[in-house]
């Protein structure tokens, strides 16, 4: 497992109120784990914080699972 | 048609002096106080620097943590309360489909700590980092509307905000609703955690504030020769009110019954009271009238009582004037005494102390009081609670604005 990966399961499983294995790298942040779209905002805040970077609005709208925000980082950052 | 009756069934409560109504009311009856040195922040450059704070209070033993993120602390106060009201009227977990049920919680400030922290964010380091969540974390109608959906109560839905008078404002247009027909159950009372850097600041700048930083427990002083101001309180009241007959068909519990409500505006000053507490008197005169009372008929009266040089006087000229001789023989007391001035939440647990006061027969003090003013001459039930026959009972409340409440209750005898 990537550090990115861990990071990024840890800040969902903190925004989210959610248990460790609910976060599942294919689960939808809206569908799986009850975030509504305040949560998802404050969520792409988060891993901003956390990577130290600015996730456009275009961009952060796309980012709906955790994969997905794995790869953002992954793919920008990495 | 005869108007319909309101009772109370559900008392909540978060206080300096406790974090549930048994240990609240233990202390009130007890004349223990909860004024402490404020530890929350650094107040060193502040002129005053002990309030009525909560202590030991866990959020995540009403909200779940997620939730309770999105929440300011005045918020986690009233909900705290409220949960505690619906619980103790037993009616947590009650359908509501057709809309009957309501609540009015309203804070007469409202979340200043997230104010003061998404402004700092926004300084530091711009408007991309205001949290989604600072707006409706913050204003004033989240406990209305964060306890309607935990609840599903479906009927209206409201936070009457009037400075020091919400409590009581929130309180008594409630039971109108019910009377009204609007609703069978209001989840009603105040909330507020005011005691932040800008909240203490602001009240100290206006020079409202006790400065007796040397010996905090007896700076709420009500009616004493010695008062200096108010002492800042963080908390939450909240009552059940719900219609006679549905209360009874439940075989709820019953505190006591809410007869009368009434409401004056001072037009006088934006902070200072009008003279002899004219608007006051207005306002007690509507209380009684509504309940269809004479004054002699009230035995006790928990008041306003702030422990401020202006504010003491004009509430005991105004008894003084509502109730003629009689203001003499009845017992008034100021639980602030204890609690410190809880701002939008101070009719809130004073109705709950008020209610208590009914059902157990017992007047509760004024402590630190010791030295008396010639201004003042009423028996404030110095000190030590007294047992007593109580059968009507009157709470004031007076806020900024010059906007003033009061409401009646009766001991319940069926």
């Amino acid at each position: 497992m990537s550090n990115i990966e861990e990071r990024v399961k840890k800040i969902v499983v903190e925004q989210l109120g959610v248990k460790e294995d609910e976060v599942t790298t294919g689960a939808s942040f809206v569908d799986d784990l009850g975030a509504d779209s305040l949560d998802t905002v404050e969520l792409v805040m988060a891993l901003e914080e956390e990577f130290e970077c600015e996730i456009p609005d275009e961009e952060a709208e796309k980012i709906t699972t955790v994969q997905q925000a794995i790869d953002y980082i992954n793919a920008n950052l990495g | 048609m005869s108007r319909r009756r309101v009772v109370i069934t559900g008392l909540g409560a978060i206080a300096p002096v406790g974090l549930s109504v048994e240990e609240a009311w233990a202390n009130i009856r007890a004349g223990q106080g909860g004024i402490r040195p404020i530890t929350s922040f650094d107040t060193s450059a502040f002129s005053v620097r002990f309030g009525g704070t909560v202590e030991g209070f866990e959020v995540t033993d009403y909200l779940p943590s997620k939730e309770a993120r999105k929440m300011d602390p005045f918020i986690h106060y009233g909900m705290a309360a409220g949960i505690q009201a619906i619980r103790d009227a037993g009616l947590e977990g009650t359908s509501d489909e057709e809309g009957r049920f309501g609540v009015a919680i309203g804070s007469g400030i409202g979340g200043l700590c997230t104010i003061e922290k998404n402004h700092a964010l926004l300084l530091e380091s711009g408007p991309r980092k205001i949290s989604p969540f600072f707006v409706p974390s913050s204003i004033i109608n989240m406990i209305s509307g964060n306890l309607s959906i935990m609840h599903g109560f479906r009927g209206p839905n409201i936070a009457m905000v009037t400075a020091c008078t919400t409590g009581t404002h929130n309180i008594g247009q409630a039971a109108r609703f019910i009377q009204y027909g609007e609703a069978d159950v209001m989840v009603a009372g105040g909330a507020e955690m005011a005691s932040t850097p800008l909240g203490l600041g602001g009240f100290a700048a206006a020079r409202a504030l006790s400065t007796r930083n040397d010996d905090p427990a007896t700076a709420s002083r009500p009616w004493d020769r010695d008062r200096d101001g108010f002492v800042l309180g963080d908390g939450a009241g909240v009552l059940v009110l719900e219609e006679l007959e549905h209360a009874r068909s439940r075989g709820a519990r019953i505190y006591a019954e809410l007869i009368g409500y009434g409401m004056s505006g001072d037009a006088h000053h934006m902070t200072q009271p009008a003279e002899g507490g004219e608007g006051a008197v207005r306002c007690m005169r509507a209380a009684l009238k509504d309940a269809g009372i004479a004054p002699e008929d009230i035995d006790y009266i928990n008041a306003h009582g702030t422990s401020t040089p202006a504010g003491d006087k004009a509430e005991t000229e105004a008894i003084k004037t509502t109730f003629g001789e009689h203001a003499y023989k009845l017992a008034v007391s100021s639980t602030k005494s204890m609690t410190g001035h809880l701002l939008g939440a101070a009719g809130g647990v004073e109705a709950v102390f008020t209610a208590l006061s009914l059902q157990d027969q017992v007047a509760p003090p004024t402590i630190n009081y010791a030295t008396p003013d010639p201004d003042c001459d009423l028996d404030y039930v110095p000190n030590t609670a007294r047992e007593m026959k109580l059968d009507i009972a009157l709470s004031n409340s007076f806020g900024f604005g010059g906007t003033n409440g009061t409401i009646v209750m009766r001991r319940f005898n069926g």
